[in-house]
């Protein structure tokens, strides 16, 4: 960033607050029957009450409640026993009612937290509040024949199901935030709650910002950042924007509180055109629905019903299993790479041994071919075989690594391959010696090296051995075996 | 076929007699209303076709020995602020004078159902926001009685088409007096439900924590078998309740003798002298019927008005929202931009007390308002709703008059809104109580202008109010 120098930039500390929308992965759209499908043709996937045609009402989805509820046990929220949908009343055309039904001063749920790692220490982010609103449609200016007279506008996203979790400016970096959205991602998607998926727009996110002298008390004034839809853009727009009110405020100028848009092509941010008068959305209860109620044995049910969650699981996968911290992150990336990883582990034996053939064979290929774990051609069950077999000194490592590609490329078993091709490691004491007696008696100087003290040659001679053996005899045997020889 | 003297059971008696077919009950009720409509304007548009397949419907089922629906063969209208599939909605706006919704409103689905004839659409004040008819784009409804008197409003044409005998029963809305108010100007029952008791799916929203559907009739019975066919929980209101349904017409008829009535006395003070004489009168024979009425006070009825006109218009302004030129209302021609379009539009679509009323709804949610005004207002409407918990903790039921005054002239109050707010201050607090209501028809005025009692009972006691309304009803002679 050319605006300051680091110097400068480290004077002063960030303070950073997210507001993450999140799709619930519902069936049907939170106040009425009509699918939420992505990709439908346009106005297509609606119904009166998605609409707003006069006269419709919307009528409370309990799949929408459940994952909500989800997500808010999912970040270590307190459930409110009541909540209330409330009227966020403004103009715009793809809001077909004039207002959009969310949650207010009673939403959903409350004093969350999660936890992020950085600089290898453990940070706990608040989480303010998280609510429940319907989405609105999507208005299109471009791509139209007439785009330059007309808008278009598709409701097929109106009435779709959304959270909002709002945490506390508890960032302090762009870096934070980051790691605050990896985290966040990854919970509700273990949690089920949402795809996530960023492309379709499942999850958005607005950043608020300010910066302060470090050791300040008050908070700077604060930008809002909104259009950054991915987290690496969230981490570009941050890092500009932090830079230009540091350069700003060393400057001698000041920060207006305003709504700024990331352009993703320049990684700038952009004032909005200052609106004459501040939005006032009117909020007011929504009277068309009653107060959302969660009785304790709803609750209670729900909470039964929560899969372990990534923290929990690294947190089991490096006391359980002794793995590293590193491959505890990347084997809790997902959900579904979890679950391969733990069968792994349990068909092999061997989680340790487990974890580096799944995050790196295995993840190595998969992301070569563009394939998501769920899609691998070899399955956990085949792969826990293999190393179950580098376990039990059926196979070495090294013959281990040149029949695992066969099997991705082939989905067969390791057995199948190793029986067809004969690669079955060598261990019998007989066997062995009649190559090693091979190799000693075509290597006649090589002998007379080592026996002359240049024990180096040994290394030599078992390759020659191995070599013999197409790989398949076991080197710690053949080691034994030419010391015991060249006595 | 005197249609105008007809009667749910004398329809049922025709058609068993088959004195006349559904199919020709329909042809003839649409002829006479057309006819009639010039008059008093109570029709918006009429539905014979539709009208023409239910009755068809019906005498298809009476053919094949089914049994009658509760409603067969019955001719309805439905007030223009309840959507029909197919069929123009417009609520009275100019901003829905082409509007037609692909979906009918669960009371139009039901009373269908039950062989109900729908016959057309019944005029009424632009989102149901008036007490006098006159602010319906399409032109004010003439009071049948003195056609140079309003019929009341909001729901003016609804009371005008059972009153002239046009339509037998009538489906309206009230949110403050809508359905109470001209029912007494035009002299026939109407009927406020509990809230919750009829679906408001498909009822265009006005105030939708206010916002009732409900029926009139020419007298209690015709009125209380509409209402039991459209009531009942509907899915698709997630504030409709789920208490079942009563026979409402099974206690009609029993003695009313030891039941307790109470007259508020805040609601009998500046009341016309003819409608205080004739509220008068009603209540003697109420006591001459055996009830045992005593005075009893509901304190908060001071603020009523007040709370109401915050809540509504605070409810209307975000309600009202929708109709923002972009998709089937009337859109401004000419607009450059979007918020031109949506200027213009609303101030070229609305009329004037909508205009006033979203005004006053917009201000009161306002950042810095909210709190002193409908915060406020919401707070004092709980007191509303306990002064009658505890008054029904000592009477079955409360009897005060509907209106201060009988029907007044086209034209006498449109200037002066307050004063036209007025004429609903003693039916609001039903509203705002969510309490069952309603009017009984008690008397003419020297001039000949009607005048209705109301009776106001505790939620979900319909049954009460139809045995007592049918009571007074017979006693003076319908």
């Amino acid at each position: 960033m050319d605006l300051v120098t680091p110097e400068l930039l480290a004077k002063y500390e960030p303070v950073i607050g997210l507001e993450v929308h999140v799709q619930l992965a519902t069936r049907t759209k939170i106040f009425c029957s009509c699918p939420t499908s992505f990709g439908a043709p346009p106005n297509t996937n609606v119904c009166p009450v998605c609409l707003g045609l006069p006269g419709a009402l919307p009528v409370l989805s309990r799949e929408a409640v459940e994952l909500g509820v989800r997500a808010a046990l999912a970040l270590n929220c307190h459930v409110r026993a009541m909540s209330r949908f409330a009227r966020k009343n403004y103009f715009y055309p793809d809001l077909p009612k004039g207002y959009q039904i969310s949650q207010y001063d009673e939403p959903l749920a409350e004093n969350g937290w999660v936890e992020i790692a950085g600089d290898g220490r453990h940070k706990r982010i608040g989480i303010t509040r998280v609510h429940m609103e319907d989405d609105a449609g999507k208005s299109i200016h471009d791509g139209f024949r007439d785009s330059d007279r007309y808008s278009y506008v598709d409701l097929n996203r109106c009435g779709t199901p959304l959270i909002e979790i709002v945490s506390e400016p508890d960032l302090r970096s762009a870096d934070e935030a980051y790691a605050y959205l990896t985290e966040l991602k990854q919970t509700l998607q273990f949690a089920e709650v949402s795809t996530c998926d960023m492309e379709k727009g499942h999850l958005r996110c607005d950043a608020n910002v300010s910066v302060r002298l470090r050791g300040a008390e008050k908070f700077g004034t604060k930008a809002e950042v909104k259009n950054v839809n991915s987290f690496r853009f969230v981490k570009q727009a941050l890092e500009y924007e932090i830079a230009r009110q540091v350069a700003l405020l060393a400057g001698g100028g000041k920060v207006d509180q305003e709504t700024r848009l990331f352009n993703p092509n320049t990684g700038e941010t952009v004032g909005m055109r200052s609106k004459e008068h501040a939005h006032d959305y009117r909020y007011f209860p929504e009277p068309d629905l009653a107060p959302l109620r969660i009785s304790e044995s709803w609750l209670a049910a729900i909470r039964a019903s929560m899969p372990e969650l990534p923290a929990q699981k690294r947190a089991r996968f490096i006391e359980g299993y002794g793995l590293r911290d590193y491959d505890a992150q990347v084997l809790t990336s997902t959900r579904e790479v979890s679950e391969f990883y733990e069968t792994v582990a349990r068909v092999s034996g061997d989680p340790r041994t487990a974890a580096n053939w799944v995050s790196t064979e295995l993840m190595g290929l998969l992301n070569a071919e563009g394939k998501p774990v769920t899609e691998s051609p070899v399955s956990a069950e085949r792969l826990g075989e293999l190393v179950g077999l580098i376990k039990s000194g059926a196979i070495s490592n090294k013959l281990a690594k040149e029949i695992f590609p066969k099997m991705f490329s082939t989905g067969e078993a390791a057995s199948v391959i190793i029986e067809r091709e004969g690669l079955k490691q060598i261990s019998d004491a007989g066997a062995l010696e009649q190559i090693v007696d091979g190799v000693l008696a075509a290597n006649p100087k090589q002998v007379e090296q080592y026996r002359g003290g240049k024990s180096t040659v040994l290394g030599f001679l078992v390759g020659q051995v191995m070599k013999a053996s197409r790989g398949q005899a076991n080197p710690q045997k053949v080691n034994e075996l030419l010391k015991a020889k060249l006595g | 076929m005197d249609i105008a003297s007809l009667t749910i059971d004398r329809i049922h008696e025709g058609l068993r007699r088959r004195a006349f077919s559904a199919a020709e009950l329909a042809q003839a009720a649409l002829a006479f209303a057309e006819r009639e409509n010039p008059r008093t304007n109570a029709y918006l548009h009429f539905a014979p076709e539709r009208a023409l397949a239910a009755a068809q419907r019906v005498d298809r089922q009476l053919a094949a020995g089914e049994p009658p629906g509760k409603l067969a063969g019955v001719p309805i209208a439905v007030k223009d602020v309840i959507v029909t599939q197919g069929l123009r909605t417009t609520c009275g706006s100019r901003l829905l004078a082409n509007y037609v919704p692909p979906y009918d409103a669960t009371a139009v689905e039901r009373l269908e159902a039950a062989g109900g004839v729908m016959i057309g659409k019944a005029n009424c004040d632009e989102f149901a926001m008036g007490s006098s008819n006159e602010n319906s784009a399409f032109g004010p409804v003439r009071n049948p009685v003195a056609p140079d008197r309003v019929p009341g409003g909001s729901s003016g044409g609804s009371a005008a088409v059972v009153a002239q005998g046009t339509a037998v029963v009538s489906l309206g809305s009230d949110t403050g007096g809508s359905i109470r108010q001209p029912a007494s100007f035009c002299g026939v029952v109407g009927v406020t439900p509990t809230y919750g008791r009829v679906s408001r799916y498909g009822l265009v929203a006005f105030a939708s924590s206010l916002d009732h559907i409900g029926p009139f009739g020419r007298n209690v019975k015709d009125a209380a078998t509409l209402l039991e066919v459209i009531a009942g929980r509907d899915e698709r209101d997630a504030t409709s309740a789920f208490a079942p349904v009563p026979d409402y017409t099974a206690s009609l008829g029993e003695s009313v003798r030891g039941m307790k009535i109470g007259l508020p006395k805040e609601y009998f003070t500046g009341l016309a002298s003819e409608t205080g004489d004739l509220m008068h009168a009603a209540v003697a024979q109420l006591e001459k019927l055996g009830c045992q009425v005593r005075e009893i006070s509901l304190p908060a009825t001071g603020y009523a008005i007040a709370c109401y006109y915050i809540i509504c218009t605070a409810e209307a302004s975000s309600n009202l929202a929708r109709y923002d030129g972009v998709r089937y209302t009337y859109r401004s021609p000419g607009a450059q931009t979007l918020l031109d379009m949506y200027r213009q539009t609303r101030g070229e679509g609305f009329g004037a007390e909508c205009k006033r009323r979203i005004m006053l709804g917009t201000y009161v949610l306002s950042a810095g308002y909210y709190d002193a005004y409908y915060l406020k207002a919401q707070k004092v409407r709980t007191l509303i709703a306990r002064d009658f918990q505890n008054a029904f903790g000592e009477v079955d039921a409360i009897v005060a008059p509907v209106s201060p005054s009988p029907a007044f002239k086209i034209g006498e109050k449109i200037d002066d809104p307050l004063e036209m707010y007025l004429s609903d201050i003693y039916t609001i607090t039903g509203d705002l109580a969510g309490i069952p209501c309603m009017s009984v028809p008690c008397g003419r005025t020297a001039e000949g202008l009607p005048v209705g009692m109301q009776i106001l009972c505790n939620h979900f006691q319909e049954e009460t109010m139809f045995k007592l309304a049918a009571a007074y009803e017979s006693a003076r002679g319908f």
